[in-house]
């Protein structure tokens, strides 16, 4: 389907698919196998300045916005959900600065960042704060300059990788949510260190660990917003990225489908190749009509985040549940029509089934969401 | 370094097909790309310019749908690019095509560095980098792996050799043709393609180059191709088995009959 791109968008979007195409696809599986960091991929992706497109212009990047981010990561999806993992939360990590960082923290961080000379990570996730974002218990306790910080994350994506780490932590137990504060620690400041890197189902080439901070300490400024503004930047930098992930989705989805239908029409079962027989037929249809679907849903999306609406919570919950919960359908459908092919490692299809579940998962799970959408419609319909 | 890069546009390695009529390369409907040797010559001039500054100015020559890969090398790097082309350049063969070259970049500016890849991959005959290195005086070496350092006015590299590699120095200005080991080329940046979108590609002609028409395209070319063709596979393979001594005796009795 023709979404009628401008120009800038088609060359994003070439740029990213080439960069599948050649440098994603060929290596994905290896990676997978090996659990390695993408990390001369992601150079690759720095060198083609897609690091920046999001990033202001005055800032080194291209200004563009949350639907030219979703092309490139469209593409990155189709390669590989682990390899787009790492770049997307990148985005993620740096959104935080983007949203309620101070001048001085734009300048000092995001020029680095568009040139993918420093990636970036978003730490909100504790042992016993997922869903419940409210019940995080790393503390940050200003002395003289500087905060000091004590806790742990979990399951950060990037940990160990990055540069800038976005951290939420208590400033204020006694006012709850609203005293929250966020925070850029940087990979050498002291006091801080990494968990051993978690052994996952799927998205193996990105990397995942806790983030331990004992008595790290940092500057007074390198605060993100104001204290106890935490949650509020949290809100505001999911709203912004769950379209991302929706994409990863779409990307996958439309991975799975490929590979499903050029097998149908290459496997002969009955003296005839699968494709004919109406029951591939339909399963094939049933993924192509729900990949773009979603796609339209999420291309939908990010041009009403891009227009700065007041409230778009709602939108960017539906188009994370619709893309994902549908790329967990897709790729498991895959796996069906390629079969005991589909089952081996030899073919791409197993890893794309175990790479969808994170996506429903991680950035708010597929129930939170709904639980999103539901308290719009309530408020909407009083 | 004012680096000059000539690259060539060629058919398609994967598509490449001789017309079994006429026994000329089918270019028909065969996607052209910028040869794959040049590209790493490119990317060569893109990295010495990032450490030493300096400009890279691609020049090729070929119809004006060269145009095409001369964007491409400015969406991977290039600062500019130069099409040198017209009809009386038909027909070149390398003499004629280095010495057009040659007039080009003549013309152009004054180049510390020209690279050229080690050969096209249709023509084949990697006689125009040391042919067009003689038409500018220059010092040159073939199938560079590697550039080493380059300092007061001195690049230090490697030549492949056959049974190894030359550690070599050459004084700038010189003229290098490379082999693919020196690097790995880079895919377009987003900033290079919107460049390369929007540059001017500066155009040549016989008239812009101020050149002798008696050494252009098929008038300056001795060299006439009298005839391309696919080689014919038929040498006849049959398969000795059974066991040693078996094998030894049917092996001996074929050698008898050939004697
Ligand atoms: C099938 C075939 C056979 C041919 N046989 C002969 C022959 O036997 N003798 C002969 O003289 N000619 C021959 N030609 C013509 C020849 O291809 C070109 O005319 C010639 O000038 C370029 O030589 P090459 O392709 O071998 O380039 P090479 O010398 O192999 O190329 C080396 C490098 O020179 C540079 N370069 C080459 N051509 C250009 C260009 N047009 N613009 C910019 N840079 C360039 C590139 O950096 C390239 O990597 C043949 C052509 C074909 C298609
Ligand atoms: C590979 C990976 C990478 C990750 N990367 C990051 C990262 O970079 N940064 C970061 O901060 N976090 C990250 N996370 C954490 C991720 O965001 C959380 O796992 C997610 O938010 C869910 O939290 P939980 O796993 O603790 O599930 P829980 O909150 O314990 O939920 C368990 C189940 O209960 C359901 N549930 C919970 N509450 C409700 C409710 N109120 N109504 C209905 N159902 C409910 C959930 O939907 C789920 O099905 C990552 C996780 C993984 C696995």
């Amino acid at each position: 389907m023709d979404y009628f791109l401008t120009e800038e968008q088609q060359m994003i979007k070439d740029l990213a698919a080439q960069i599948a195409d050649e440098l994603i696809i060929p290596h994905r599986a290896e990676l997978d196998e090996t659990e390695e960091y993408p990390t001369e991929i992601l150079d690759a992706v720095a060198q083609a300045d897609l690091f920046g497109i999001y990033i202001p212009e005055e800032y080194g990047g291209f200004g563009a916005g949350c639907f030219e981010i979703v092309l490139a990561l469209e593409q990155f999806g189709r390669g590989c959900t682990g390899i787009a993992t790492a770049f997307a939360a990148s985005a993620l990590g740096v959104y935080p600065i983007l949203i309620s960082g101070s001048p001085e923290l734009k300048n000092k961080y995001l020029p680095d960042v568009a040139t993918g000379k420093k990636r970036a990570a978003f730490a909100l996730t504790e042992a016993n704060a997922g869903s419940d974002a409210s019940g995080i218990q790393t503390t940050a306790v200003l002395d003289g300059d500087e905060w000091v910080l004590n806790g742990t994350k979990q399951w950060i994506t990037n940990a160990g990788e990055a540069q800038i780490y976005s951290v939420i932590a208590m400033t204020n137990k006694k006012k709850g949510p609203r005293g929250a504060t966020m925070f850029v620690v940087e990979d050498t400041d002291p006091g801080f260190s990494y968990g051993p890197k978690e052994k996952k189902l799927g998205i193996r080439a990105s990397s995942t660990r806790e983030l331990i901070f004992k008595d790290c300490r940092i500057p007074k400024d390198r605060i993100i917003g104001r204290q106890g503004a935490g949650f509020i930047t949290v809100m505001k930098t999911l709203d912004q990225s769950r379209p991302g992930i929706a994409i990863l989705g779409v990307g996958l989805g439309q991975a799975a489908l490929d590979e499903s239908v050029t097998y149908a029409k290459q496997r002969v079962q009955f003296g005839k190749p699968i494709i004919s027989f109406q029951a591939i037929q339909h399963m094939l249809a049933d993924m192509a009509i729900q990949v773009e679907a979603a796609r339209a849903l999420v291309y939908g999306a990010a041009k009403h985040i891009d227009a700065h609406p007041k409230d778009m919570s709602k939108v960017s919950s539906m188009c994370k549940v619709f893309a994902t919960d549908m790329a967990m359908k897709v790729t498991v459908d895959a796996v069906q029509v390629l079969a005991g092919y589909g089952y081996m490692r030899e073919y791409p299809v197993e890893k794309m089934m175990r790479d969808a579940k994170i996506l429903q998962i991680y950035e708010g799970t597929n129930q939170i969401q709904r639980n999103v959408i539901g308290q719009a419609l309530n408020k909407e319909y009083s | 370094m004012n680096i000059f890069v000539c690259i060539k546009q060629v058919p398609d390695a994967k598509d490449v097909r001789l017309d079994p009529e006429t026994n000329t390369l089918a270019r028909e409907g065969v996607q052209s790309i910028i040869n794959p040797y040049d590209r790493h010559a490119l990317e060569e001039a893109v990295r010495l310019k990032e450490k030493y500054s300096g400009t890279v100015t691609v020049i090729s020559m070929g119809p004006p749908q060269a145009e095409v890969i001369l964007r491409e090398a400015v969406s991977c790097g290039a600062d500019q690019g130069i099409l040198i082309s017209d009809r009386a350049f038909a027909g070149a063969d390398t003499l004629a095509t280095t010495y057009t070259i040659a007039m080009a970049i003549k013309k152009s500016g004054t180049p510390d560095l020209v690279l050229c890849g080690k050969q096209a991959i249709d023509g084949d005959t990697a006689q125009v980098g040391p042919g067009l290195a003689e038409r500018l005086n220059m010092p040159y070496v073939t199938c560079v792996r590697k550039i080493n350092d380059f300092d007061n006015d001195t690049l230090l590299l490697e030549r492949m050799m056959d049974d190894g590699y030359d550690e070599l120095e050459v004084q700038l200005p010189a003229l290098l043709t490379v082999i693919k080991e020196i690097n790995t080329p880079r895919l377009p940046s987003l900033k290079g393609k919107m460049k390369a979108k929007k540059i001017e590609i500066t155009t040549l002609s016989a008239e812009d180059i101020c050149a002798d028409s008696t050494q252009l395209g098929l008038t300056g070319s001795p060299t006439w191709v009298v005839n391309v063709f696919s080689p014919e596979f038929t040498g006849e393979r049959s398969m000795i088995t059974g066991s040693v001594d078996e094998q030894v005796a049917q092996l001996t009795e074929k050698l008898t009959e050939l004697i």
